[in-house]
């Protein structure tokens, strides 16, 4: 981890928004954006610069799902368990990428290949069960599809 | 983009925008909505733009083309994306892929043919009964399209489309022949109700806000839209930002606010993408800022992003997150009409409110208040997706019946397959039976059969729905969305789907139906907020209408849709079997046992019951079959296995 | 300050515009059963125990009577079926998390809850929050707060403020209806800041 040059772009990003408890969310959504998760030093600084206790900001970063406190891995795998997915099958889709991947929802892998998290709709209903990876669409998808497209990644 | 200072300067640059607009010139406009483009159309717009190119449509002395390609918004039938109508004819393209981009601009653009195979045909049909005009399409010919219509007209990143279309002269009319009195009246005659959930009154909520004595007061756009399996939101902020935009404006001068919110999902890059376009445009033309159109009015508008929580959508939760702490809900009196964003009055609408405000300026209260039924007046847009054959955005008239909605609009359930039951209102929504399929759609007949409209999500759910899996999965979802501030909500969902995992599992015991009424009643009764009190809706109403299934659950431990894994089985007919071992290549588990020659066998220890074998079965033999409430019959012998051909028999 | 007249169980009380229904109810010794409300704190409406039934123009609610402003001419009730029905599910709800907390047995005695009706959920935790409120707005320190949502809610000391703050406070340890602050507080200490006499020899 290179910290000096994290802690450049954080600190700008801090920087761009008005001191102020009501930036909070705002910030932190872009150093997460930005730096992939949310170190600790990162967390400190945007509590002392917007003056909002850490206690807060703990319950801030637990609470909202866009937020990770440990890195991510290459590649974000996020199967969709929206309910015109989840009845088009994606308990089963899940179950299997779950499988192939061995982490749970939420998890990352040892070797930081894959992140995997469940998403609550991305309004793609048509293309039922999706799972979308580093940003791509796969739609359609099957237990044994999901292999074909794991596949593509390293 | 010059500013714009008055009525009369927005009436001159809107003619000039429109007269420098041939209509008789080739316009195709390619939907891409999020949809879409996950459909592959940025690929498509690509093609088409170098095909024209390649066939020298392109004037070289100003590189403008002699056909326009226009990037728009989500028309709404994303079953058959990624599409395109090409105007002026308004030919309807639908599937449409890179590799049909050259013949698109040869054929249909040049020498003005259609092109058969990019049309519309019915499902089941192959060849007959193609349709040419968008209009005709089924799917749209029974909509009633006021809000989303505009969308395939224009590229939401370019305000001159807004403008041909009529744009920003509802704010003129609000602005400069209104007071804002009688702006907050015409929305009240109206009828509009709040399109997020609740329903309340519109104009009702606008003029507690405008009655307070408060200098600063805040308009905020509810964007949250976290119902999973909603999109309406998004498609009209990604394909129509300046329609809310303006609609908010109308708004803010109505109540007497100068500041406002957009709060929107990061996880809609898109629309936070167009909205922030659309206000920098507005911006510089004069729409937002200070003095709007010369008539004094002050008015600016902040982009902020939820970060990954359901429970935001609820008005007091948004206000929390907008203040940068945690979406805990707020106790309600005080109102957020009294005491809002940083103690002061504010009024939040969704979206699609918003969206409807600028239709009522411009065309009056009557326009609005003609549409609709006694208590619910307008269209709707529903985003119709689960087991339909057209998957869409559809808005249609209130008081239009839900059968009408699924069968004439979405075509009906797929694969030949019984229709169980439509899910409106999202999580906290509740599953409509067959039985109530002729209630005409409205606030007040949702409410009756125990669903409720909440902010439009219609998900179709066939025979192979299991009601107690989807009361599970709601469940969940709430459980995981709950604030956890408050003990009902948090415990009670906690507590109900602990019971509703056991009965899907086959722990389910006596008692456990009228446990679950019994926390419900609770969970309805104490909770702190909306989410909490209407989370039992999927418990009570799947047991007021699918009681059976629970029963079959508890007591025969059978799952009567062959859905919830622990109570079912897969199993090789071994009559039918053919060994043609597409089932053990295909199962993810290796739990097949089979040769060539040989009838399969699944290893019941090894199954995790994927189904990917009962799915992969050719129809022809469908040899594979589910158990439930059954036990499976053993495997048949090894000796027994070898098949023989009726030829090699005698 | 304007006087506001209510009705409180049968009673006619005199209120203040500012106050809530509990603050009324108490002020002629009317008792609503309360666990995560205390007078120091900012009212909370978290765990619902003083749900009572309010009554305006014709329509009658459940509400929390700790964060419910009194009104003129409100009619509440503080006991009834369903009122005592739903105090009974939120205790057998919370005993599920605490099933030997004085003070929940105490209620659950009254309501005739049962501690064993649901699974048990043994966090030792109800979250009614008054350690973490009672830091931040009494003693503003912040040294201990909530992480996560719904089901997975939970208190946590923030190691490096509360090593520095704790010891000479532990002003939350008597508020807590489940003693569970004191174990959080004396886990965090073990694994974060142990006292030098209690560090594992190897790192002396």
């Amino acid at each position: 981890m290179t910290v000096a040059k994290d802690n450049g772009k954080i600190d700008k990003i801090i920087e761009k928004y008005p001191s102020e408890p009501g930036s909070l969310i705002q910030v932190l959504l872009e150093i997460q954006r930005e730096n992939r998760w949310l170190p600790k030093e990162a967390l400190e600084k945007v509590s002392k610069k917007l003056k909002v206790p850490l206690n807060r900001i703990q319950h801030i970063v637990t609470f909202y799902k866009a937020f990770s406190l440990v890195p991510k891995g290459r590649h974000e795998v996020h199967v969709c368990t929206g309910t015109a997915c989840h009845v088009r099958g994606a308990p089963r889709l899940l179950d299997s990428v779950q499988d192939l991947i061995g982490i749970s929802p939420g998890e990352t892998d040892q070797d930081l290949k894959f992140s995997l998290d469940t998403v609550s709709c991305v309004g793609c209903c048509a293309l039922g069960p999706v799972m979308v990876v580093d940003g791509e669409y796969h739609g359609k998808m099957a237990p044994a599809k999901s292999e074909e497209v794991l596949k593509n990644y390293d | 983009m010059p500013r714009i200072n008055s009525p009369a300067e927005l009436e001159e640059f809107r003619k000039d925008i429109i007269s420098k607009r041939d209509p008789n010139k080739p316009c195709i406009a390619i939907c891409t909505g999020t949809g879409c483009l996950a459909l592959g159309a940025a690929n498509v717009v690509t093609a088409l733009k170098e095909e024209i190119k390649k066939q020298g449509l392109e004037t070289k002395v100003d590189v403008e083309t002699k056909v326009d390609v226009r990037e728009t918004g989500c028309p709404g039938f994303c079953e058959r994306g990624p599409l395109l109508v090409i105007y002026p004819e308004e030919i309807c393209y639908l599937q449409v892929e890179p590799g049909d981009a050259e013949e698109i601009i040869s054929e249909t653009i040049v020498a003005k043919k259609v092109i058969d195979r990019l049309l519309y045909a019915a499902p089941g049909t192959d060849n007959d009964e193609k349709i040419v005009r968008e209009s005709e399409i089924p799917f749209y010919k029974h909509q009633m399209r006021n809000l989303i219509g505009n969308n395939i007209k224009i590229d939401p990143k370019n305000i001159d489309d807004y403008l041909a279309v009529g744009g920003y002269s509802a704010l003129v009319k609000a602005l400069c022949q209104e007071t804002p009195e009688q702006v907050v009246e015409m929305v009240k005659n109206s009828g509009l109700r709040g399109r997020g959930g609740a329903g309340f009154s519109a104009g009702m909520k606008w003029e507690f806000a405008r009655k307070s004595p408060e200098k600063t007061k805040y308009v905020i756009v509810n964007a949250d839209e976290g119902d999973p399996g909603a999109f309406m939101d998004r498609a009209l902020l990604e394909g129509n930002p300046h329609s809310v935009l303006e609609g908010l404006t109308i708004g803010a001068f109505a109540i007497g606010s100068h500041e406002g919110y957009i709060y929107v999902r990061q996880e809609y890059p898109l629309a936070v993408e167009n909205v922030g376009i659309a206000i920098e445009q507005a911006e510089a033309q004069g729409f937002l800022g200070k003095n709007i159109l010369g008539s004094g009015f002050d008015f600016t508008i902040e982009v902020h992003q939820g970060a990954g929580a359901f429970v935001c959508g609820e008005e007091t939760a948004l206000l929390m997150s907008l203040e940068g702490k945690p979406g805990e809900p707020r106790p309600r009196p005080p109102y957020p009409a009294v005491k809002g964003l940083w103690g002061k009055p504010t009024n939040i609408n969704n979206v699609e409110t918003w969206a409807n405000v600028p239709l009522i300026i411009n065309n009056g209260a009557d326009f609005l208040s003609s549409i609709g039924t006694e208590s619910s007046k307008g269209t709707k847009i529903f985003s119709l997706v689960g087991k339909v054959n057209n998957t869409g955005l559809v808005e249609v008239p209130m008081g239009i019946t839900l059968r009408d909605i699924i069968y004439e609009v979405g075509g009906g359930v797929p694969g030949g397959k019984k229709f169980k039951a439509v899910q409106t209102g999202g999580p906290s929504g509740g599953c409509i039976p067959e039985e109530h399929l002729d209630i005409g759609v409205d606030f007040d007949q949702l409410a009756k059969v125990g669903a409720i409209m909440g902010s439009g999500g219609m998900i179709v759910m066939d025979e192979d729905t299991c009601m107690v899996d989807v009361a599970k999965y709601f469940l969940k979802f709430l459980a995981g969305e709950s604030c956890g501030k408050c003990s009902p909500c948090r415990e009670g969902i906690r507590q109900m789907h602990k019971i509703l995992n056991n009965v899907s599992e086959g722990k389910g015991r006596e008692g456990d139906i009228e446990l679950l009424e019994e926390l419900c009643e609770a969970t309805r009764n104490a909770s702190l907020c909306a989410l909490g009190g209407t989370a039992p809706n999927p418990v009570l109403n799947t047991i007021r209408y699918f009681r059976d299934e629970y029963e079959a659950h508890i007591k025969e431990k059978r799952c009567p849709a062959y859905v919830c894994k622990e109570l079912i089985a897969y199993y090789i007919d071994p009559d039918k079997c053919t060994a043609c071992m597409i089932c053990s290549r295909k199962c993810p588990a290796e739990a097949i046992v089979g040769a060539k020659k040989q009838i399969h066998v699944i290893d019941q220890e090894k199954c995790t019951n994927c189904g990917t074998c009962f799915e992969v079965c050719p129809s022809r033999f469908s040899a594979v079959t589910r158990l439930s409430g059954e036990p499976v019959p053993p495997p048949i012998p090894e000796e027994e296995r070898t098949i023989v051909r009726k030829s090699e028999k005698k | 300050m304007s006087e506001i007249l209510l009705q409180i169980d049968g009673r006619e009380v005199k209120a203040s515009e500012g106050m809530t229904v509990l603050d009324a109810a108490q002020s002629v010794g009317i008792s609503i059963p309360t666990l995560c409300h205390h007078e120091k704190l900012d009212p909370y409406g978290a765990c619902r125990i003083c749900t009572v039934e309010v009554e305006t123009g014709g329509r009658t609610n459940l509400v929390a009577a700790c964060i419910f402003p009194v009104a003129q001419d409100l009619v509440v009730r503080t006991r009834s079926e369903q009122i005592d029905q739903t105090r009974k599910t939120l205790l057998e709800l919370m005993l599920a998390h605490a099933p030997d907390a004085p003070a929940l047995l105490e209620l659950a005695q009254e309501y005739g809850a049962d501690k064993d009706r649901f699974e048990k959920e043994p966090s030792f935790c109800i979250l009614c929050g008054l350690c973490v409120r009672y830091c931040a707005e009494v003693k503003k320190a912040n040294a201990i707060g909530f992480v996560d949502r719904g089901p997975n809610r939970e208190i946590n000391f923030m190691p490096e403020i509360a090593s520095k703050e704790c010891w000479n406070c532990k002003e939350c340890f008597p508020l807590c209806p489940t003693s569970y602050v004191q174990a959080a507080y004396h886990l965090t200490e073990a694994l974060a800041f142990p006292p030098p006499a209690s560090k594992p020899a190897s790192e002396e």
